[in-house]
């Protein structure tokens, strides 16, 4: 186990690390990198404009910006953002508790209802409520999320609803086709034939052999549920890192962007990593 | 002692519920998260509108009568040369924090501004030549500031100079506006409460401002903010975009049509010699008959009415109608005449065959439109743009671009072919437009930073913008101004197409609200703005 | 289940006939701006209502269904091609396999991927027509979109390398790439299908989103994606239901595949 949890942080640091180089090349070759609309002000002298530029091209060569920021990221410093003038490290303090608030409240009601529903559809075998759980699911799919979290803002519930209401369809469907295949597998099939409650089945047969594909996917939602919350959080006005993130990519700050990146890659290899370590405690047969 | 101290638990309950009841609070919404609270390195519109709430300058622009009127400053002069302007300041007043405000905080401030290493977008609108700006103080009311050469308009430019305390530690908190940053949460909010020490007094003698706390929320969505108005969670739009003013009238009030803006849409082409662009093209972009055609046979009144509900006019020209003052009224409106323009394209060598435009080397005539992805006017304009100029048989490629890749592509690689953009002007005076309309100025968008001027015309209007900036009467410089204007028309290096509205909105529980087409168009006498319910005597 | 199999195999069929029906059918074409009456409600000339720019809607939504239709499942085709790659091998392979394929679908998961996007659209000409813009777009959100349904597929791997079946087939010497074709291939099949129509209007959508980044439908070509955010104005407007017509009908399309969709069994030889 301290092996496994040992291999884990080394690959959450590493995938870190090659996130930020990645990200960094990314944004440094985007077009726009050395503009800023600033520029269009037609009060500002030659001087002032030149000065823009020169703020911009600091940040110009990719491979020191790489050596120092890392090195700087190790003693806890993350730069300047370009874009609020402050310490990157302070805004995203500022912004993560808003967001992991509503991402987690956003995933849990998701996965409270991928359960209920999925449960229910594989249990109950009923064509016709299988058959409107899909098709609410797929009508889901398709509202847009910032069509979504407008909506709830207009009926004033929380965005995470909406959170919640983007990740539903994604996590049903699979736990859906998951629980039918095992209901239908060998050793299910005795168990009800020997006459075993439904609900005794459920518990002792199906959900322990459906844990490991599940946890998995629970894993796979976090990274959907960040992905919704730029969106939710741009359209309602909430300060978390969703909205920062969009704000800094559409200003190309560098600094910013590289970070944000850095956490969500640590979000989403822990999660799941957490969702591996989980399975891997849990005693199954190996090949 | 039960009682006693029961009655002073009561007492303190009672006159925090009056305390709290009697206080006035008006929220609104930025759109964008403010950049700076330095008030010298303002130059969005989030930080422009703190700058202005919390402020205090010398001498403020009436956004009504456009009349240059005292403010901390009760008297000024400006010397025969145009290079002095000394002021006679306002005595016993205070900052916010209570320090006292004097000419050497003037000093300060404009020491701090024209510092070449700041870089302050106020502080260029002084530069008229290199050399060092002095500053005076004769003594604790009398300043006197000399810049090196002549500065147009010198006394209406301080309506942006907000003074900044020289004693203060904390400079950000210590203000001379009606009000003060309170709080500011990112992302969130920023909270301004009224200044206790503002030197503004009504008529009859009450402090300004009359409400005690503006809360203005960080709110980027436009649907949202509109919702929020409607169901009077907020009490003031600032700025409401066309679309949203024709859906929130039928069921709300307090909606103004201000008429034109000084803001204005318009497109250009690129006729910058080393871009990357085929030489034919750029031989059609540099053609006056080419660009005159393009502007005529563009349909405004379309434009103003279809995607703009009619809350726009036409443009003529780079000055709106809403500027009085500087507008040339000589300039006709530009008529839509598809007819006409296919006559002055054949005289350039183009002629119409199975429906498409070719020139004279049979080359289709096909050009792309760039503007900023996002920006619903625009995209619809430049769609409708797109239809007009089919009838002439022009193919015209909408692309929409991310706005830095935009800028990019303008300002360095001068990648584009024709771009649509707005122009947002908050000062009326011709001057500061001096780096769009001179040949070497970064913002001399179809042409930028030239060594010499590439044509006659624009040689004429470099000689122009000199003139206007080192004349000593109005005159003189509205003369200027008008060819100006004049040679643009001719010229047509912007194809002006819109003046937007000044559309605004203001909760009908609000009075002393009198909305302009100045910036910052409603709240720009905000300390004298009241709740109908509050028993206060709102307005001027 | 079967009448509905069987309406939903019609809805599909009358969709696709009126969508590439759609210029004979039309009086409009899909760009004719009626500058005389936009934002109209429904009429007898304008079934569905027209558009800000006075655009006939019904015209601008089949048309919109062409262009979704092709390039969604296009996308999603692409996407779902990759998922099966990497997720199914690494998954069934296991060990060091599935360790670097979990580790490259974090990274993908985690990348700023839209800077590739600008870029992309930035290296097209600017003169380049519609369907290479497009084209370019939904090829590239398919290559970048792989790894949600990647991670899922990878799981379901797992768990079948470690299934009865295939340690019996083992145990009787059948070799891996037998039990990769015979047994993996068809049980990840159906998590497959579903990703596929997961990730169908999960693309549509995303060329929404892309279309405020400039990287979306150029004008004045229409596509779901483009039509989708007109519900925006419904939280001011909420009378306005016609608008809904393009959701409606992307939500009817996908739920008739979902229909059609095999139901998930386990096959056993």
């Amino acid at each position: 186990m301290r092996r496994k949890l040992f291999y884990h942080l080394m690959k959450i640091f590493l995938t870190a690390l090659l996130g930020t180089v990645i990200a960094a090349v990314l944004v440094r070759l985007a077009p726009g990198f050395d503009s800023d609309a600033q520029q269009l002000d037609p009060r500002l002298s030659h001087e002032s404009v030149e000065a823009l530029r020169l703020r911009r091209a600091v940040n110009g060569n990719i491979m020191k910006f790489c050596i120092y920021y890392l090195a700087a990221s190790a003693r806890g410093e993350f730069g300047k953002s370009l874009t609020f003038n402050r310490d990157v490290r302070e805004l995203i303090a500022e912004r993560l508790p808003v967001t992991v608030r509503i991402v987690i409240s956003g995933l849990a009601v998701g996965w409270f209802f991928t359960v209920m529903v999925a449960l229910s559809a594989a249990a109950l075998r009923f064509g016709v409520y299988d058959a409107i759980a899909g098709i609410v699911a797929g009508a889901l799919l398709c509202i847009p999320t910032a069509a979504l979290g407008l909506f709830f803002m207009m009926w004033r519930a929380p965005a995470s609803v909406a959170i919640a209401l983007v990740v539903f369809p994604h996590t049903f469907r699979y736990a859906r086709e998951l629980l039918v295949s095992k209901y239908e597998t060998p050793h299910v099939m005795t168990a009800r034939a020997k006459g075993l409650g439904p609900l005794r089945v459920l518990v002792f047969h199906v959900l322990p052999v459906c844990a490991v594909p599940l946890v998995a996917v629970a894993g796979a939602s976090v990274t959907i549920a960040l992905g919704a919350a730029v969106p939710v959080e741009v359209l309602c006005g909430i300060p978390g890192i969703g909205q920062l993130a969009w704000q800094a990519a559409l200003a190309r700050d560098l600094s910013l962007l590289v970070t944000l990146t850095m956490l969500v890659t640590i979000l989403t290899v822990g999660a799941n990593s957490a969702a591996d370590l989980l399975n891997s405690s849990q005693p199954r047969a190996t090949a | 002692m039960k009682i006693i101290k029961a009655a002073a638990v009561y007492c303190v309950l009672l006159f925090t519920i009056w305390s709290t009841a009697t206080t006035s609070e008006l929220r609104f919404c930025l759109r964008s998260e403010p950049k700076t609270f330095n008030p010298l390195l303002v130059d969005d519109d989030a930080s422009d509108t703190v700058r202005y709430l919390t402020g205090g300058v010398l001498v403020r622009i009436n956004r009504q009568t456009q009349s240059l009127e005292p403010e901390l400053a009760i008297s000024w002069k400006i010397s025969k040369d145009g290079r002095t302007i000394a002021f006679t300041l306002r005595d016993k007043v205070f900052f916010s924090d209570g320090s006292p405000f004097g000419a050497e905080d003037v000093a300060y401030t404009v020491e701090r501004m024209m510092d070449p290493e700041l870089h302050s977008p106020t502080g260029d609108s002084f530069r008229s030549a290199p050399g060092k700006t002095t500053v005076r103080v004769i003594d604790r009311t009398h300043v006197a500031i000399t810049f090196p050469a002549m500065v147009a308009a010198l006394d209406r430019l301080f309506d942006q100079v907000a003074i900044i305390s020289v004693r203060s530690a904390n400079k950000d908190k210590a203000v001379l506006g009606a009000y003060y940053v309170a709080d500011y949460r990112v992302g969130a909010y920023v909270m301004l409460k009224r200044n206790p020490n503002y030197w503004k007094r009504d008529i009859a003698g009450r402090q300004l401002p009359y409400i005690d706390t503006l809360w203005l929320e960080i709110q980027a969505n436009r649907d949202i903010e509109a919702l929020r108005f409607k169901r009077g969670e907020i009490h003031l739009i600032n700025s409401v975009d066309a679309e949203y003013y024709d859906r929130l009238t039928p069921a709300t009030s307090g909606l103004h049509d201000a008429g034109p803006s000084l803001d204005s849409e318009q497109m250009w082409f690129n006729q910058v010699p080393g871009a990357p662009l085929p030489a034919y093209k750029l031989e059609w972009f540099k053609s006056q008959k080419f660009r005159r055609a393009i502007s005529e046979a563009i349909n405004r009144d379309d434009l103003v009415r279809v995607v703009f509900g009619a809350h726009a006019q036409p443009a003529i020209g780079p000055v709106s109608p809403a500027n009085k003052i500087w507008f040339n009224t000589k300039l006709q409106p530009i008529r839509y005449d598809s007819t006409n323009a296919l006559r002055m394209l054949s005289h350039d060598g183009f002629r119409k065959q199975n429906g498409m435009l070719l020139d004279r080397d049979g080359h289709a005539v096909e050009f792309s439109i760039v503007t900023n992805a996002g920006n619903k006017y625009r995209e619809r304009m430049a769609a409708m743009i797109q239809q007009d100029l089919a009838r002439v048989g022009i193919k015209v490629n909408v692309v929409t671009l991310d706005f830095p890749s935009l800028i990019e592509r303008m300002t360095q690689s001068f990648n584009y072919e024709a771009v649509l953009l707005g122009l947002t002007n908050v000062e009326a005076d011709p001057n500061s437009q001096m780096n769009v309309w001179l040949s070497s100025g970064d913002n001399h968008q179809w042409n930028p930073r030239q060594k010499s001027p590439a044509t006659a015309w624009e040689a004429e209007i470099d000689q122009l913008m000199r003139t206007q900036a080192s004349a000593t009467t109005f005159k003189e410089r509205k003369a200027a101004w008008d060819r100006i204007q004049e040679i643009a028309s001719e010229q047509v290096p912007f194809i002006y197409l819109v003046n937007k509205n000044a559309l605004s909105a203001v909760s009908p529980s609000i009075s002393g609200a009198s909305p302009v087409a100045f910036r910052p168009q409603s709240f720009w006498n905000i300390e004298h703005w009241a709740f109908r319910d509050s028993g206060r005597n709102g307005g001027k | 289940m079967r009448t509905l199999r069987y309406v939903a195999m019609v809805i599909l069929v009358v969709v696709a006939a009126v969508s590439i029906g759609a210029p004979l059918i039309l009086s409009a074409s899909y760009e004719t701006q009626f500058r005389d009456a936009p934002n109209s409600r429904p009429s007898h000339e304008h079934w569905l209502g027209t558009d800000a720019l006075g655009r006939d809607r019904f015209s601008r939504v089949l048309h919109g269904t062409r262009i979704s239709l092709l390039l969604a499942p296009m996308a999603a085709s692409i996407a779902t091609a990759f998922a099966a790659f990497i997720g199914g091998v690494g998954g069934y392979l296991g060990k060091g396999w599935e360790r670097v394929a979990t580790t490259t679908i974090d990274l993908v998961l985690s990348l700023p991927w839209i800077f590739l996007l600008i870029t992309a659209r930035a290296l097209l000409p600017l003169n380049a027509s519609p369907t290479i813009t497009i084209g370019t777009t939904f090829f590239l959100l398919g290559a970048l979109g792989w790894a949600a349904s990647a991670r899922v597929v990878c799981a379901h791997a797992v768990d079948l390398r470690n299934n009865d079946f295939v340690l019996q087939a083992r145990a009787l010497g059948v070799p891996e790439w037998r039990i990769a074709i015979r047994h993996v291939v068809p049980n990840i099949q159906p998590i497959l299908v579903a990703q596929f129509w997961i990730s169908v209007p999960i693309f549509i959508l995303a060329e929404a989103n892309l279309g405020i980044l400039g990287l979306g439908v150029p004008e004045p070509m229409p596509s779901w994606g483009s039509l989708l955010r007109e519900l925006e104005d419904l939280a001011l407007v909420p009378g306005e239901l016609w608008k809904l017509a393009a959701l409606g009908l992307l939500v009817l399309v996908v739920s008739s595949f979902q229909l059609l969709m095999p139901r998930s069994e386990v096959r056993t030889r």
